[in-house]
């Protein structure tokens, strides 16, 4: 697994000829911008791939990368490092969205180690479409979302006949609260197995990937979930 | 500087503008008749009686001519920027112009202009060049390097269309920056400070609304949201549509059916806009051609309740920002007006209300002249790009997609594959494999925008992967990556994975010029030629000192040249004679100067002559009366009207 780290094949920087590590963005010994790698992201701001994220670090990080490496700081060099400067940047672009999200950023460290998603509710750029999702109600939330669901399509019809039923609305605003709050522990659940996985070893490992598989799942129902009775409630 | 200077231009729906960083300061650099403004209105002079190309004039001069030749006119023509035919055919609804006669579908538009056809790029490159060379006459030296800037909610096509604009006018276009960005950055110059920033941009046409994160230099967009179709120009609108359905009813003249009048009447229309800013009332006070008079009293209260509707729709872009930005109104420390309508009381209310200003002891900023500030931005964009500056030195502008980007699939839905608000440069592989056995092609259709179905969004391009290998149905695999760039356009490129073969693409642009074709439109290369730079300095010269003597020539002839005092024309006799023999010399700064001594000599017959043009229709008080008390309205929005109304 993460095959990523080990590729360090050292090559010859273009300009002063010394040799670096290919995931390297400058030369260390020029400081002349690279050709771009196939790092993934997080070795793109040198981290290890962990779930765990100091994100003012990862910020900080963003901006000082972004200084050297931005096309505005390319825009008189050579035809070269133009393109060089805009897939690189391209890159470390794509990385700190996914990073800084820790949605996308457990979906796509999953999909480093080969753990299989269904799909991602935050794109990641990386080839998974938004298309609807299938959606498969988690068994211990069935009474409850037939319920809501049942909520739903009284409130379409009070609205549509141009009423308002008040007790219906503040039983859809406590449902609303309830589901959100669900996904609040689907969160704290996550940030538990980040811990595990971040900290543990292969064997460890495994069963926290397929832990993390099953909690975004439910979470993207819950939030689906969420969003349906936020559209019904606005307006 | 060996490069020479990178200068920033406002290509602006209604005006347009050239800034530099002198030192470490931006600023704007003025025109040859002294005004900082360049209306963006392109006029073909008359065919000469020689044949070849007839004469083009930008600004001013080209305003006037819209007196004598309106069909020789075009104006607004960022309206049209990287539109395809229906869109500019429902567009010029409002407009006066005509559509070329024979456009194929597919084929970007040509306007016709006299008796010759211009696409919107090359409308835009006539107003380009003419910044262009007035910088050069400034520097007296020759300008190559630009920053453009677009509205932020510009899709691929529109940017694409100005940057193809550059190209014809001889500029390389380094950058396109986003005009609130731009603000902010003119403003976040002389302030070393971290926060969060709104900039609410409501132009001519455009309206815009950027939310910022500025932090060690770091300019950070983390959102942007507008509409490309509201502005200025919908407030005239609503006003002039009431005073023409209210003569009509209560005078029985309809004076739609009179295109000179109804520009008048808009123009009586912006003035009173613009007197309501500063005042509680202005009046409508025009004589119409049976006699009568439309006399109309517009308290501020009345036009706040008209022009509401318009400024609600402002509303929504704004939460949307927030809400995409992750910040509620009270975490926005401050607020950046641009743009000439947020002068605009009802507008400065709108924005406190939304982003609880006054509430939280704050103002907006408007200390920068809102119809400069874009520019002094593009300036300041230069000045990092050329690296050349140390107020710039640690200065970057991070900015963002305004809109999703997606591929249509099967059941015509999008697949979103880069989500609007992300950082540019951005990119997204997808992979794409055929449905039949030995397919060779694999067509992709990529669209811009937030709907579900690709019908509803916008069209970018379709292209076809061409050449893969003949193998079963489903084994090939082409991996296809797209690229946003710093200027918020898409670039494409593919490979075959299975044979390590590089697809061809052929990237159709939905909207928009092939290469060729720009190249086809480059204005003349005689503006590459530096080393004939002094000699086409001074041919310019005297081409524009022969454009405003001949239009002098026949000033006599014009009924308003008898309103003028004895005094008013000896003055203007003097002026032209001067302009006469500095045309002799071959010193470009004595004719500049002759220039601007007869435009200004002339202003206030060029503003008696507006009025006499239409005082066969209607006899606008409003206008004269504004003409003499506002010196400078020559550089107030163009008075052009709507060639019908719904």
């Amino acid at each position: 697994m993460l095959k990523v780290l080990e590729n360090a094949v050292p090559v010859a920087c273009w300009s002063c000829s010394v040799a670096h590590n290919e995931s390297t963005l400058f030369c260390p010994h020029c400081s002349k911008i690279q050709p771009p790698s196939v790092g993934d992201y997080f070795s793109a701001f040198g981290l290890q791939p962990r779930l765990s994220i100091d994100l003012a670090a990862l910020e900080l990080e963003f901006h000082r990368l972004s200084r050297r490496l931005h096309p505005d700081r390319f825009a008189r060099a050579t035809d070269n490092e133009k393109q060089w400067s805009l897939a690189d940047t391209a890159l470390l672009n794509d990385a700190y969205r996914t990073l800084k999200d820790p949605l996308r950023r457990t979906e796509y460290l999953l999909k480093l180690v080969g753990a299989e998603t269904n799909g991602s509710a935050a794109v990641s750029g990386d080839g998974e479409s938004t298309a609807k999702k299938q959606r498969k109600t988690p068994a211990d939330l069935l009474e409850e979302v037939f319920d809501l669901n049942m909520q739903i399509e009284e409130m379409r019809m009070a609205k549509k006949s141009g009423r308002d039923d008040p007790q219906l609305r503040e039983s859809l605003r406590m449902a609303q609260e309830k589901f959100e709050g669900m996904v609040g522990a689907v969160d704290r659940d996550l940030r538990a197995q980040w811990a595990i996985w971040d900290t543990g070893d292969e064997s460890a490992r495994k069963p926290a990937e397929r832990a993390m598989v099953a909690l975004l799942d439910r979470r993207r129902y819950l939030s689906n979930l969420v969003r349906d009775v936020n559209e019904i409630l606005g307006d | 500087m060996a490069e020479g200077h990178v200068v920033g231009i406002d290509l602006g729906t209604t005006n347009s503008l050239v800034a530099y960083m002198e030192g470490d300061n931006p600023v704007v650099i003025p025109g040859v008749d002294g005004s900082n403004l360049v209306p963006s209105v392109v006029a073909l002079d008359p065919m000469p009686a020689n044949g070849g190309r007839p004469t083009i004039t930008v600004g001013n001069s080209a305003r006037r001519a819209l007196i004598e030749t309106p069909e020789r006119v075009i104006y607004s023509v960022k309206r049209l920027m990287g539109r395809g035919l229906d869109e500019v055919r429902a567009e010029l609804k409002y407009f006066p112009f005509r559509l070329a006669g024979d456009i194929e579908a597919g084929e970007v538009p040509r306007i016709q202009l006299g008796e010759m056809r211009f696409t919107p790029p090359e409308i835009s490159a006539y107003v380009l060049r003419q910044l262009k060379r007035n910088a050069e006459r400034f520097f007296g030296a020759p300008v190559a390097q630009a920053v453009i800037t677009v509205p932020a909610y510009f899709n691929d096509a529109q940017r694409q269309a100005t940057k193809d604009a550059g190209r014809m006018a001889g500029l390389d276009v380094l950058r396109l920056v986003n005009e609130p960005t731009a603000a902010a950055l003119a403003y976040g110059l002389d302030r070393a400070k971290e926060g969060t920033i709104a900039v609410y941009d409501l132009g001519g046409g455009t309206f815009d609304i950027s939310i910022l994160k500025l932090r060690d230099g770091i300019f950070e967009v983390q959102s942007t949201n507008g509409d490309t179709h509201l502005g200025g120009d919908d407030i005239d609108n609503l006003l002039l549509a009431i005073a023409l359905d209210e003569i009509h009813a209560e005078h029985g003249v309809d004076l739609r059916a009179h295109p000179g009048a109804v520009q008048a009447l808009r123009k009586a229309a912006i003035d009173a806009k613009v007197r309501l800013s500063a005042e509680q009332t202005a009046q409508f006070d025009i004589e119409l051609p049976n006699g009568d008079r439309y006399q109309r009293e517009i308290p501020r209260a009345v036009f706040e309740l008209l022009i509401e509707p318009v400024l609600a729709r402002t509303a929504g872009p704004c939460r949307q920002a927030l809400a995409d930005a992750g910040v509620t109104p009270a975490e926005i420390d401050e607020v950046v007006l641009v743009g000439g309508s947020t002068r605009i009381p009802a507008v400065r209310d709108l924005v406190d209300e939304l982003f609880q200003l006054s509430a939280r002891g704050k103002k907006p900023h408007t200390e920068l002249n809102p119809d400069e500030v874009v520019a002094l931005g593009a300036a300041v964009q230069a000045g990092i790009l050329a690296g050349a500056s140390k107020a710039t030195d640690d200065m970057l502008l991070l900015d963002v997609t305004p809109l999703s980007l997606g591929i249509e699939q099967l059941g015509g839905t999008v697949a979103r594959i880069i989500q609007r608000n992300s950082t540019i440069p951005a990119s997204a592989t997808e992979h794409f494999t055929t449905g039949v056995d030995g397919q060779t092609n694999v067509a992709i259709h990529v669209v811009q925008g937030e709907r579900e179905l690709a019908a509803d969004c916008r069209s970018l391009a379709r292209f076809d992967l061409k050449g893969i290998p003949p193998m079963a149905a489903g084994l090939p695999r082409i991996e296809v990556r797209f690229l946003i760039d710093a200027d918020g356009i898409l670039h494409v490129t593919a490979r075959e994975q299975r044979s390590g073969k590089a697809a061809e693409i052929e990237v159709k642009p939905t909207y928009g010029l092939t290469d060729a074709q720009v190249e086809s439109m480059i204005l003349d290369s005689f503006d590459h030629a530096e080393e004939d730079f002094a000699k086409r300095l001074l041919i310019e010269a005297r081409n524009e000192a022969d454009a405003i003597l001949a239009a002098v020539a026949k000033a006599p002839q014009n009924p308003a040249w008898n309103q003028l005092s004895a005094e008013e024309q000896t003055g203007i006799a003097a002026a032209r004679d001067w302009l006469r023999m500095a045309r002799e010399t071959a010193n470009v700064t004595a004719i500049s100067h002759g220039i601007v001594a007869l435009d200004k000599a002339t202003r206030r017959f060029a503003e008696l002559m507006m009025d006499a043009a239409v005082s066969s229709a209607i006899r606008g008080r409003t206008m004269s009366e504004a003409g003499e008390n506002v010196n400078e309205s020559i550089t107030a929005p163009h008075a052009m009207a709507p060639a019908e109304f719904k």
